[in-house]
């Protein structure tokens, strides 16, 4: 919840319409996905730059696909209706289960209670929270942003292959912001997985990292 | 303008990302770079939105209060707290910093 708030109050920092940043959590809904194209945009980033962002951010979904494949069978629109809940805490809670019918009944039910809730909070965050400007400021609400995306990445570091990834990652774009436009310095950090390659421990493919619920 | 783009082109990206399995690979394996690629991407991009989010400002380094609620949050996730904990951490010593 307050991570949709959250979301709801960056979408409007960076200069987006309430229905935008509905917009946003209904038809991206993948948290981190949504933090990082509006973070570029509100850097003035180009559109292609945020796209990309976001994606590349998200390329673990195509595993957790593949994770929750088996479970989702049924005609073609089902699983496609299906599908947009495919996030880490659908697939942790989904994969949890043994049994193929509980498998997709637990990933449908995780889904649509967290749709809602990170859709309801979005909307409180970007058309209720957001209208005072100063306050914003004062409450210290813009810190909030950097603090997800540091919350999002703790969890991983413990790896020694994810830290060199964090670390090479960061240091490209501290180095680049002031040289390049936004934007480009978060996707040349995407480099820093080749310092993280060679040390990285394999994980099952798909295993979600702790991200918190919305 | 642009979010408009952007929230069109993100949707088909994530949402192709996501549906892609269910609808096309079945459960077949992805290759195992795409896996540890998949894996790694997140750290290095979630490192470098800290860094921009964190001491950015109109594409220029600028140190401000929010350095004070990162710091924060880090001791706060040290701590094993939780997301929110974290984040309301890093609010609040920003907030206070701004204060002061």
């Amino acid at each position: 919840m307050p991570f949709g708030v959250a979301f709801g109050v960056a979408a409007s920092e960076a200069g987006l319409e309430a229905w935008q940043a509905s917009a946003f959590s209904l038809f991206v809904f993948t948290g981190s996905a949504q933090f990082a194209a509006v973070d570029v945009i509100g850097d003035g980033g180009s559109a292609l730059s945020a796209i990309a962002a976001g994606a590349l951010l998200n390329l673990r979904s195509l595993a957790f696909g593949v994770v929750m494949a088996s479970a989702l069978t049924g005609p073609w629109w089902k699983r496609a209706l299906w599908s947009q809940v495919m996030i880490d805490e659908t697939t942790a809670v989904g994969s949890a289960q043994t049994d193929p019918a509980l498998r997709r009944y637990a990933y449908l039910w995780t889904g649509l209670v967290l749709f809602v809730c990170w859709n309801l909070s979005t909307l409180f965050g970007a058309a209720v929270l957001s209208s005072s400007g100063d306050l914003v400021h004062d409450l210290g609400i813009d810190a909030a942003v950097p603090a997800a995306f540091l919350a999002l990445l703790w969890p991983r570091l413990a790896d020694p292959g994810q830290r060199h990834s964090a670390l090479v990652g960061g240091a490209i774009a501290l180095a680049l912001l002031p040289l390049a436009p936004p934007g480009v310095p978060i996707l040349a950090a995407a480099l820093g997985v080749v310092a993280g390659w060679r040390s990285a421990t394999p994980r099952p493919a798909g295993a979600p990292v702790g991200e918190p619920v919305p | 303008m642009t979010a408009t783009v952007v929230l069109v082109g993100l949707t088909v990206c994530t949402y192709a990302l996501k549906a892609a399995a269910p609808l096309a690979l079945g459960g077949r394996p992805l290759p195992e770079s795409v896996v540890r690629l998949a894996d790694l991407l997140p750290a290095a991009l979630l490192a470098a939105l800290v860094v921009v989010s964190g001491v950015a400002e109109d594409a220029a380094i600028a140190v401000d209060a929010r350095l004070v609620g990162l710091g924060a949050a880090a001791v706060a996730l040290s701590r094993r707290a939780p997301f929110v904990v974290a984040v309301v951490a890093a609010c609040a010593a920003t907030a206070l910093a701004r204060a002061m």
